[in-house]
Formats: C-alpha cells, sequence, structure tokens
C-alpha cells in the first residue's frame, strides 16, 4: 500500500471500555470491567476457555453491544478490522475475496485489482489467486483473511485466537503479519491460548478469569512479577485451561 | 457463471418478447365456446374458411356452458357460440346478448356396456332407456358439471320421471371427455354427444347402445353479444363471424365437417 | 392393443417429426415458464433476502404466509389473476386475459412465494456463518443482500429450478387464464388436458413424456452450469 508510511501511535483514538458487562440469558458472562487502551501497543488477551477473551474483543470492536456500560473511542472511531480463528471467507475466488473489502470500503473499481494483487503477493498468496477461497488450506485461508484485513489499513486489529488450528509454519507467518501490522502503526488487540506466543508479541498483557478481569500489565513486568494471585498460577501453568 | 446469468436473463426476456408479439395484430375475435365443439374438430375445419375470406382469425376458448356464459358477461369473449337454448335465451334477455340464431344440431347417444347388462339397446324411447339402467341399477357415470351436457341429461332423467341417485350414479363433475374416460374404466352407461364420442379413442369396452330419439336432438346457437355492457368488445368483427355461420358458405362447411366418415352437425339455420 | 402405437412410440414420434404445431407449443411452455420464473425471481430473490436480514414485527407471519403460499393451488391463483384481467376486472383495460402475458403473470404468482421462502431460509443459513464477518468489514443491511444471493447461488439455482418445475407443471392457471387457445395460448400441460379429454390417450401420454424430457434438459442445463461454476469457485 502506498500509505506505508508509519502513524503516530498518537493519532490513533483511545478505546475505552468504562464499566463494561456482558449478560446472556441471565448468565454473567462478563462482569463489568473498565480497560483503556491507546497508543500503538500490541495487548495480548490471556485467559482460560470461557474466561471472555472473544466476548471482550466483540464488545470493543462493535459486533456485540455491552449489556452494561459503555464502549467508546476517544474522539472518532478509528479503521478497523477483524481476523477470527475460523476465517469467513466469501465463496469466490482469493482475489475476488479482496476485491469484495474494498469495494465496501469505497476503493474506485478500477484500483480494486491492483491493490488485491499487491496485498496476495505480500501474504504469499499470488499464485492462488484465482483459486476458491474455500478451498485454500487453513493457513492460506487465514492469510487470505489478514490480507483483507491488510487492505482495510487498519488503525486498530483485532484477532481472535488467530493460530489455534494452525501449524507451526502457518502460526509463524500469521505472527510475521502481525509484526508487520503493528510496524506499520496498527494498534493490536489479540486473544491467545499460547503462552510463548504472548511472550513473542504482547506489549501489554489483559488477563481474564471467570469473566473478570484480574490484571493489566506490561508484558515485561506480567512475565516477570505477576500482580494477581492468577496471573502467577497462570505463568506456572497451574491454570486449568 | 456471471455469463450463464446474462444468457439465462436473454432468453427470458426473448420469451417475454416473443410471447407478445405471437399475436397476430387486432384482427381477431375471442369466441367462447363449449368442449365438446372443440374436441370434435369442427373448428379446425370450419375456421380457416371464414379466416381466408375475412382476414379474421378466431380464438377459442372452450370451457363448459356456464363458465362461457360467465366469461361473456364479464366480457372476456367477443362472440358466444353453445348449446343451451334456455340458458342463451335468459342471456339475452338479461341484456348481455342482441341477438340469437340456430345454427346447427347435433345428438345425444347413450353409450355403455357392450353387454348392455340394463338392455337399453331395443328400448322405444330415451325416457324408457334411462328408466331401464335405473331399474336394473347398472352404474351412470354424469358429467355433474351443470353444463349444457348436464342439463340437457337432467331434463331427461325428469322426462323419465327418473330422480337419479345412489351408489349407482356416479357426478363426475368432469368434462365430456374425461367423464368418457371414467365410464371406459368403470364400465358405466353414459350420456355424450355424438360428436365427442365419434373423436373419443380410448373407448375399452363402451359401445354406442342408443340414438335417434328426437328428445336427445341438442341445438346450438349463435349469440351477439350486446354493445352496451362492453363497448370495447370487437362487435363488428363478431357480427361478420355470426353473420357467416348463419350464410351458405358457413352451413355448407359445418354440412361437410365429417369425423371418421360420419357427419356430426347438422347445420339448421332458418333464414329470415 | 398390438396396432395402436404406445406413448413411447408416440414421444418419439412427435420428437422426431418435428410437427410446426408441436415446436410452438413447446417453444410456448418454455417462454411462459422461463419467463415467469425470471420475473419471479427479479421479485423473490432480493425480497426473501431481505426477510432473511430484517427483523421487524410481524415478520413470523410474513415468513408463515409466504412458506403457505407455496401451496397454493393452481386453480386459485388461476381464478384470482381471471378476475383481476377479465374485462370487468380492476385491470381488464389491457385486455391480458387470454393472452401468453396473462399466463406469465398466473405462474409468476405460483412461483414467486417459493422461490422467495427457500431464498429466505438459505440466505439466512448463509447470513449466520458471514454476519460477523461482514459486521466488521462494515457492510450495511441493503449492500448484503446482493453479497449472500451471489454467495448462496448454487443453492438457489436449485431453488428456481424448483419454481420452473412448478411453472411447467402446473395446469390448472393456464387454462383459466389462458384459455388454452390453439395456436395461441395452448402449452405443453393444457395440450395434455384436451387430448385426455378426447380419449387420446397414447398422444396426450407422448406429450407428457415430452413436456418431462424437456424439463429434464433444463435441469441438466443448468445442473452442467452449475457444476462447472462450482469446479471453478468452489
Amino acid at each position: 500500500m502506498n500509505d506505508m508510511a508509519q502513524r503516530l501511535p498518537a493519532e490513533i483514538p483511545t478505546l475505552d471500555l468504562s464499566g463494561v458487562g456482558f449478560t446472556h440469558r441471565g448468565q454473567t458472562l462478563l462482569h463489568p470491567l473498565d480497560l483503556q487502551l491507546a497508543g500503538c501497543q500490541r495487548t495480548l488477551v490471556m485467559g482460560p476457555n470461557g474466561a471472555g477473551k472473544s466476548l471482550l474483543l466483540r464488545l470493543a470492536h462493535g459486533l456485540l453491544a455491552p449489556s452494561r456500560g459503555r464502549v467508546s473511542w476517544e474522539g472518532r472511531p478509528p479503521r478497523q478490522a477483524m481476523v477470527f480463528q475460523r476465517p469467513v471467507l466469501l465463496k469466490r475466488s482469493a482475489l475476488a475475496n479482496l476485491t469484495y473489502a474494498l469495494a465496501i470500503s469505497g476503493t474506485p473499481r478500477r484500483r480494486r485489482t491492483p491493490l488485491a494483487r499487491e496485498a496476495l503477493e505480500r501474504f504469499g498468496l499470488g499464485a492462488l489467486e484465482k483459486r476458491p477461497a474455500r478451498v485454500l488450506s487453513g493457513g492460506e485461508q487465514q492469510r487470505l483473511a489478514l490480507a483483507r484485513a491488510w487492505l482495510v489499513d487498519p488503525e486498530v486489529l483485532f484477532l481472535d485466537e488467530p493460530t489455534a488450528a494452525l501449524d507451526p509454519a502457518a502460526i509463524q507467518a500469521v505472527e510475521a503479519a502481525v509484526r508487520d501490522f503493528h510496524r506499520r502503526g496498527t494498534r493490536i488487540l489479540m486473544t491467545t491460548h499460547d503462552l510463548q506466543q504472548a511472550r513473542r508479541l504482547a506489549d501489554d498483557i489483559v488477563l481474564l478469569f471467570g469473566g473478570r478481569l484480574v490484571e493489566h500489565s506490561p508484558a515485561e513486568r506480567f512475565f516477570a512479577d505477576p500482580q494477581s494471585p492468577e496471573g502467577r498460577a497462570f505463568i506456572r501453568g497451574e491454570l486449568v485451561w | 457463471m456471471k455469463n450463464a446469468g446474462l444468457t439465462l436473463v436473454a432468453i427470458g426476456l426473448t420469451g417475454l418478447s416473443l410471447g407478445v408479439s405471437a399475436q397476430e395484430g387486432d384482427r381477431y375475435i375471442t369466441l367462447a365456446s363449449t368442449t365438446s365443439t372443440e374436441a370434435s374438430g369442427l373448428f379446425d375445419a370450419i375456421i380457416p374458411p371464414f379466416t381466408a375470406k375475412t382476414g379474421i382469425a378466431v380464438r377459442v376458448v372452450a370451457v363448459g356452458t356456464g363458465q362461457a356464459f360467465e366469461i361473456a358477461r364479464r366480457g372476456d369473449a367477443d362472440s358466444l357460440l353453445v348449446h343451451d337454448t334456455d340458458g342463451e335465451k335468459r342471456f339475452i334477455e338479461e341484456g348481455y346478448g342482441s341477438e340469437r340464431a340456430d345454427v346447427m344440431v347435433n345428438d345425444f347417444v347413450l353409450i355403455g356396456p357392450g353387454g348392455d347388462p340394463a338392455g337399453i339397446a331395443n328400448a322405444e324411447s330415451v325416457t324408457e332407456a334411462l328408466s331401464l339402467i335405473a331399474e336394473a341399477q347398472t352404474p351412470f357415470a354424469s358429467r355433474g358439471d351443470d353444463s349444457g351436457t348436464h342439463r340437457a341429461e337432467q331434463r331427461l332423467w325428469e322426462n323419465a320421471g327418473v330422480e337419479p341417485g345412489g351408489e349407482w350414479y356416479r357426478e363426475l363433475g368432469s368434462g365430456m371427455g374425461p367423464t368418457l374416460n371414467t365410464a371406459a374404466g368403470m364400465n358405466a352407461y353414459a350420456m355424450s354427444d355424438r360428436a365427442t364420442w365419434v373423436a373419443f379413442d380410448n373407448r375399452q369396452d363402451l359401445e354406442l347402445l342408443f340414438e335417434g330419439d328426437e328428445a336427445l336432438f341438442n341445438q346450438y346457437g349463435s349469440i351477439l353479444i350486446a354493445e352496451e355492457p362492453h363497448p370495447h368488445l370487437k362487435h363488428d368483427l363478431a357480427a361478420q363471424w355470426h353473420q357467416w355461420l348463419l350464410s351458405e358458405e358457413g352451413q355448407a362447411a359445418i354440412d361437410d365437417f365429417e369425423v371418421k366418415g360420419q357427419q356430426l352437425f347438422f347445420p339448421n339455420a332458418h333464414p329470415d | 392393443m398390438p396396432d395402436e402405437p404406445n406413448a413411447f412410440q408416440t414421444a418419439l414420434a412427435l420428437i422426431l417429426g418435428r410437427d410446426p404445431d408441436l415446436i410452438g407449443i413447446v417453444a410456448l411452455s418454455l417462454q411462459v415458464s422461463l419467463s415467469a420464473v425470471l420475473i419471479a425471481a427479479l421479485i423473490a430473490l432480493p425480497l426473501g433476502a431481505a426477510l432473511a436480514l430484517w427483523r421487524f414485527p410481524g415478520r413470523g407471519a410474513v415468513v408463515v404466509m409466504l412458506n403457505a403460499l407455496m401451496g397454493l393451488p393452481p386453480v386459485v391463483a388461476g381464478l384470482a389473476v381471471y378476475l383481476l384481467l377479465s374485462r370487468a376486472g380492476p385491470l381488464g383495460e389491457f385486455g391480458l386475459l387470454f393472452t401468453p402475458g396473462a399466463m406469465v403473470i398466473a405462474q409468476v404468482i405460483l412461483v414467486l412465494p417459493i422461490i422467495a421462502a427457500l431464498t429466505r431460509q438459505q440466505v439466512e443459513e448463509l447470513h449466520d456463518d458471514y454476519r460477523e464477518q461482514l459486521a466488521s468489514l462494515g457492510v450495511s443491511r441493503l449492500r448484503r443482500i446482493p453479497t449472500l444471493l451471489w454467495d448462496a447461488r448454487f443453492g438457489l439455482t436449485t431453488v428456481m429450478l424448483a419454481g420452473f418445475g412448478r411453472a411447467s407443471a402446473e395446469v390448472g392457471a393456464v387454462m383459466i387464464v389462458g384459455g388454452n387457445i390453439d395456436g395461441v395460448t395452448r402449452v405443453m400441460t393444457t395440450a395434455i388436458v384436451l387430448e385426455t379429454g378426447k380419449g387420446n390417450l397414447p398422444l396426450a401420454l407422448g406429450l407428457g413424456i415430452v413436456l418431462l424430457g424437456l424439463v429434464a434438459l433444463v435441469n441438466a442445463a443448468a445442473h452442467l452450469v452449475g457444476e462447472t461454476a462450482r469446479r471453478r469457485v468452489g
């Protein structure tokens, strides 16, 4: 993309979750929490299954409305994209999946195909542009989803366990992509199960446990000296998934 | 895939336009008539000479007599050719028709299983034949659809002093052809117009058992629709058809029409 | 009946004979039913998709109604269209009664609920899959209609074929609004009724076999196009 020039972190609106909670059919899945994310950080959300990680991402991205509290962006909502654990691709060619995203974002028709091809090349999918997206391998599909997000040029990128179902090579490709996004000036909010992945990628860590936010610390401190008992148990690998 | 979709669209649109262009302009009239005349093939014989002479095509909508009257009442037909003289007179009295004329007669015949279990073949009259069927309680298939033929059949039962009913009397609510199909299937007696019977191919065991009684004659009439309730109709063209049917030429065409060597309709227009 | 031709021989003779009357009847059948399916699809596809995407009071009633209308007896549809198009009816002045146009209208009414109801179901299922991704991309509900219709295209082809099957098989509606006029509104099904009435059962059945073959041809064509595309697009 032409606008590879790095954004200033301060340009990205701050995300402010204040008192945000979520209840479904009388069950509280997320207890009211406060969370502020600013700048161009890579925040990794961790916690056992059912802790509310995916829910937190969906609330922040606006896919779900909170039962209580408020999700707001300071100033204006930023350009956002989300990559799901199981990529949802249209039943079209790889190229058409990308030109579709460009059409939605209002890119003029004649610029769509060149931009889409560029993105396919960048994510190592250049040879597959005519392939139906649904017959690509899991890793290829996830890269295509990342390429689609890339074309949106998001200021904030949400990733929900993007590597959970992938083999090591594909995981590496996704992590490289996350770094690329970050270098371009994209704030990252990503959930993961994988402690090692969090060590490799995180600037800061949000730890959820039983629908509660138990800790939000810079990554260095979290791994060296967790502030919460759950954090300490988590680092020691004592938390049951 | 996109191209295939477009092709499909193109086919459909051509279909629509062809459907419209299949009409031959305004030089045609719509004639409401009965299934018996249509099924006999009479129209295929008499319409072409009329069209050749006048350039007017005749589109036949063949339905039951009751429905034919209804179509004409609603202004959906330019002309009527039916066989229910009482109904035709009522149609004129109601102000829907301006003129009615006899065109031709055909006759009804009694059909039944070849063995003739009720023994009607030697009956003196149609009333006797019907009484025999009622006494024997052999199956009888009735149109039961309030058509001209059905109405005629009911009059004949009345004359015979029989109120048909019970398990042997089966009202089908069908046209003439389907009624004959059913009669063939259950080996029943039935009353049919001769034209439909002669042209009918699926006889199985059925045979013509009784004919010739004057009470079985069936008068066809042509009706000119009144201009008053439906000024949009093609009254001029319809009048030409009406006059032609009554003309020497039209009457001769009816006289010449044969199916399997049999004359089915006997012209009987009375010149005024 | 060793001397009489059977239905299959009659059907074969009909096809090989290329009788111009028969060709006219076949062509009109195809034109009327394909036009009806096409027009119905233009309305029913977006309508079904919209029903899948929007929630509004009374939506359940509309869905139930559409499903019920799939079973609308053709005669009833024909009668309703007859009363509409009759000279004495509200649309009488267009003079459409007893024309192919009237037959198309009647068949549109028969086919539209099928396409709309099945489209609603298929699009709703697909949208359950796509909902979050489309929301994430910021796709408006209106814009989702063409997206989902296109992505459901293989299933929807079958839906359209179901509509075509209903249109080409029905006789009750076209008989009433078309009038079975020789050379003008006579189609395969009404010709079959006429020949049955004449007791000419081999010819009636022969025509039936030709009709079946025709419907099979249309289905095969759609299947071929669909399979080729599916292999290409997945």
